[in-house]
């Protein structure tokens, strides 16, 4: 069993970096997350690993020192809420683009623009869609424990190095302040150069007479090869819609009515379930646990047994979307979410689930 | 088991510390636990709370509504979650600074006067040590040997040369505690 | 018979210059008359003659030399508008035993750019900066740059660039010199044979300079023309660059050795 500490999900996530052997984190600080920066900044990450940490000018140089550092086959990420995720946004598109592997932890918080610091889950849309300008996804990852938030960073590297892709850890504030019990894992050794040379052979290292010119770019001007390139993109992605659902399932042998709620909002809703079935009410939970790609087949197959799906989400309505993708007209599907910062109680979701779909 | 708390007052009142101590001491415990605070501007000079929950069970939800105790140390928070306490759970306050004390005839009430105790000590700084141990003579779920270790834990290595004078307010705290209304 | 004539023209006894095999043979897209050109090559020179290719990594801007890797024939990384020092930082804090550089124009680095080229050059990033400087945005059909002069015309300025609207021409290359991370700032051309010259062993001083210790970021600006874009002939170009590019963007050393050239 690994070291046991009680953590907050923001330091878990700083924690996890040292240990999951990173060998760069540039970042900003913003509320809810700075913790992710402060904790590294005490922790002397250049002495207990030799990662590098450097508070860059904005999320904007960040998230392009991110660019570089991952051309050249480190293993890098940052971390920021939601405005700096917004301003990372050109960057993680030239990122995709230049089919980079790193890793990026948005803590959200409520919007739009300046917003609240209190936890939201609006910006679903942003981390699932793409996010930035043109045809891309990221692998997104939605931690619903503290223990997660540690998990989920060597995972989303893995995830990222194998498609070389970046992903995107989508958490919020609830998840990033809140502390809980984690089981850390041990500390995995950062690559050696010439390890990363060999693993990552598209790198630019510097090249040497016995290879061609490394080079990294999102850029290409004739449409035609622009094309052939955005075609394999969507093959990776494809691929990863075969390969990389993740999720859980609570409560859904016998579940007439089922939640789709991640994050927070899967926490809470496990709390709806309990106070449900003690009136008797047979509800389930299915918590995508990957958000890009969303666990589609896993809800369809349950259609058939169920009544109705209440998608949970603190926002106004974005998760509802793909859920009604996988659901069609077959049952309703319906959405409930408090807006601007608040949380949904336990008992506001079962409400939802008696007005909206048993009652409805 | 499971112990779903609320500690509510003052921004400075120790208020999170105390509740990440007694969450560290579950750990110990080979408990699950979960400490959830409100955050933001209001952590300045504020009102501040932490939900914090003990279980043997994996935790579902770390933000509640109502709780089976509070421990409450100032007006605000008497006022905000006195009502929050479910019925035949346990209500905890310090009766300093208190203008309206709890009225709840279906809840467990016990006064801890804390703040005047840790003065007459000579060690404000402990305040929230003795509340926890007042706590801890109530709700007995972590055994003292636990909390120790766990305030070990909680306590950056700089302060451990205050771990005994924290220790006597918890035992102080288990002595002070007095009902005021019990359902039994 | 041409054939036979070109290649005694270029038998090895009749070689008089050799294009370093650190420019590939891709067919620059660069105007005739531009200066991007001769800018890469004596780049390229310098990293050759000191034996840096497996060393050195490169940033190419958005702009006209947005495909600079395409001519320099080491390993790079094309960044977006105005990133290119945050890329480098990356890099360079990741792999500090490499040589890392920039090669960017006004644009990219002073407008757009400027929080990165600024706070790069104050953290004292151990990078070369080339910074191109002609004025104008090239590669976009000829607007206002922030160095666009005073009264320049430009297809945004077309009356003149009128400076109490559009403010002053920027000299960002002066402002990064009066930083403490600047270890070496100068500004060149290669508009001549001796221009060239002189820029190389600048370009050759601040390489030296990376490699021989950690001590800030070396900058290197070249005023440069756009006949393009100055809608002048290269000749006329240049000179148009003499006598009014110069006398606002003066050649010569800004800070040497981390001191102020007075």
């Amino acid at each position: 069993m690994g070291e046991l500490k009680l953590m907050k999900g923001n330091e878990a996530i700083a924690e996890a970096a040292i240990r999951a052997g990173v060998d760069a984190y540039f970042g900003y600080p913003i509320t809810p997350q700075s913790e992710v920066i402060e904790y590294l900044s005490s922790q002397k990450p250049e002495e207990r690993t030799g990662m590098v940490l450097l508070q860059a000018e904005s999320e904007v140089a960040s998230i392009n020192m991110v660019y570089g550092a991952a051309g050249s086959g480190k293993k890098v990420m940052t971390t920021s809420s939601s405005p700096g995720i917004s301003l990372m946004q050109e960057g993680l598109s030239y990122i995709a683009g230049a089919e980079l592997p790193c890793v990026v932890a948005n803590v959200v918080r409520g919007g739009p623009g300046l917003g609240t610091i209190q936890p939201s889950q609006a910006d679903y849309f942003q981390a699932t869609k793409g996010g930035g300008h043109g045809d891309y996804k990221l692998i997104v990852l939605a931690p619903a424990s503290v223990q997660e938030m540690a998990d989920f960073i060597p995972l989303a590297f893995d995830l990222a190095f194998k498609y070389r892709n970046p992903a995107l850890i989508l958490s919020d504030g609830m998840i990033g302040q809140m502390m809980e019990k984690v089981e850390l894992f041990d500390q995995v050794p950062r690559r050696t150069e010439e390890e990363i040379k060999k693993t990552c052979p598209w790198a630019t290292t510097g090249k040497p007479k016995t290879r061609e010119r490394n080079i990294i770019t999102s850029l290409y001007l004739d449409p035609g090869t622009q094309e052939q390139h955005n075609y394999k993109l969507q093959k990776k992605y494809r691929k990863m819609e075969e390969d990389e659902i993740r999720y859980e399932k609570i409560e859904c042998d016998d579940a007439e009515y089922l939640f789709v709620a991640y994050g927070s909002s899967a926490r809470i809703a496990q709390k709806a379930i309990q106070l449900g079935r003690k009136k008797g009410m047979k509800i389930g939970l299915l918590r995508p646990i990957t958000l890009y790609p969303f666990p589609v087949p896993q809800i369809r197959e349950m259609i058939p047994r169920l009544k109705g799906i209440l998608s949970v989400e603190m926002s106004a309505g974005q998760m509802i979307e793909d859920v009604r993708l996988a659901v069609g007209d077959k049952i309703p599907a319906e959405h409930f979410g408090r807006l601007g910062g608040i949380i949904h109680s336990p008992t506001e979701i079962l409400e939802a689930l008696e007005q909206k779909i048993i009652g409805g | 088991m499971t112990e779903e708390i609320i500690i509510a007052g003052f921004g400075g009142q120790g208020v999170l510390s105390m509740g990440k101590i007694l969450a560290y001491s579950g750990i110990m415990q080979d408990q699950e636990v979960s400490w959830m605070p409100s955050y933001g501007p209001e952590m300045r000079g504020g009102t501040a709370n932490v939900t914090v929950i003990l279980s043997d069970e994996r935790i579902s939800s770390p933000i509640l509504t109502e709780y089976d105790t509070a421990i409450i140390l100032n007006q605000q928070s008497m006022d905000k979650f006195e009502e929050a306490v479910k019925p035949g759970g346990t209500l905890i306050y310090d009766g300093n600074g208190i203008s309206r004390h709890p009225e709840r005839k279906d809840i467990n009430i016990y006064r801890i006067d804390a703040a005047d105790e840790a003065s007459s000590m000579g060690l404000s700084k402990i305040f929230n040590m003795i509340v926890l141990g007042g706590y801890l003579k109530v709700k007995p779920l972590v055994n003292l040997k636990n909390v120790s270790l766990g305030l070990k834990k909680s306590l950056p290595e700089r302060y451990h040369h205050m771990l005994p004078d924290n220790e006597k307010a918890i035992k102080r705290g288990l002595e002070i505690i007095q009902p005021v209304h019990t359902l039994d | 018979m041409r054939d036979e004539m070109l290649k005694d023209i270029i038998s090895e006894e009749n070689l008089v210059y050799k294009k370093t095999d650190l420019m590939t043979d891709n067919v620059l897209s660069y105007c005739p008359g531009c200066g991007h050109g001769t800018a890469h090559r004596i780049i390229m020179e310098v990293v050759d003659e000191m034996g840096l290719q497996e060393e050195t990594i490169g940033i190419a801007p958005v702009g006209c030399s947005v495909l600079a890797y395409e001519f320099m024939n080491i390993d790079m990384q094309q960044a977006a508008h105005g990133r290119a020092p945050a890329l480098a930082t990356g890099i360079k804090k990741t792999w500090p035993e490499k040589f890392v550089f920039t090669y960017q124009g006004d644009g990219d680095l002073a407008a757009i750019g400027t929080a990165e080229t600024l706070h790069a050059c104050n953290r004292g990033e151990n990078i070369l900066i080339v910074f191109i400087n002609n004025g104008i945005y090239g590669m976009t059909g000829g607007q206002m740059a922030p160095t666009t002069l005073s009264g320049m015309k430009t297809s945004t300025t077309p009356f003149g660039r009128d400076t109490a609207l559009m403010g002053n021409p920027l000299k960002i290359t002066e402002l990064v010199a009066e930083l403490p991370g600047t270890q070496f700032v100068t500004r060149q051309a290669v508009h001549t044979p001796a221009a060239v010259r002189k820029a190389k062993k600048a370009i050759k001083k601040s390489i030296e300079l990376q490699r021989s210790g950690n001590s800030g970021t070396t900058f290197v600006e070249i005023v440069s023309n756009c006949n393009s874009g100055w809608k002048l002939p290269p000749v006329q170009a240049n000179k148009w660059m003499v006598e009014n590019m110069f006398p606002f963007y003066p050649l010569g050393d800004i800070k040497v050795n981390g001191e102020l050239v007075k």
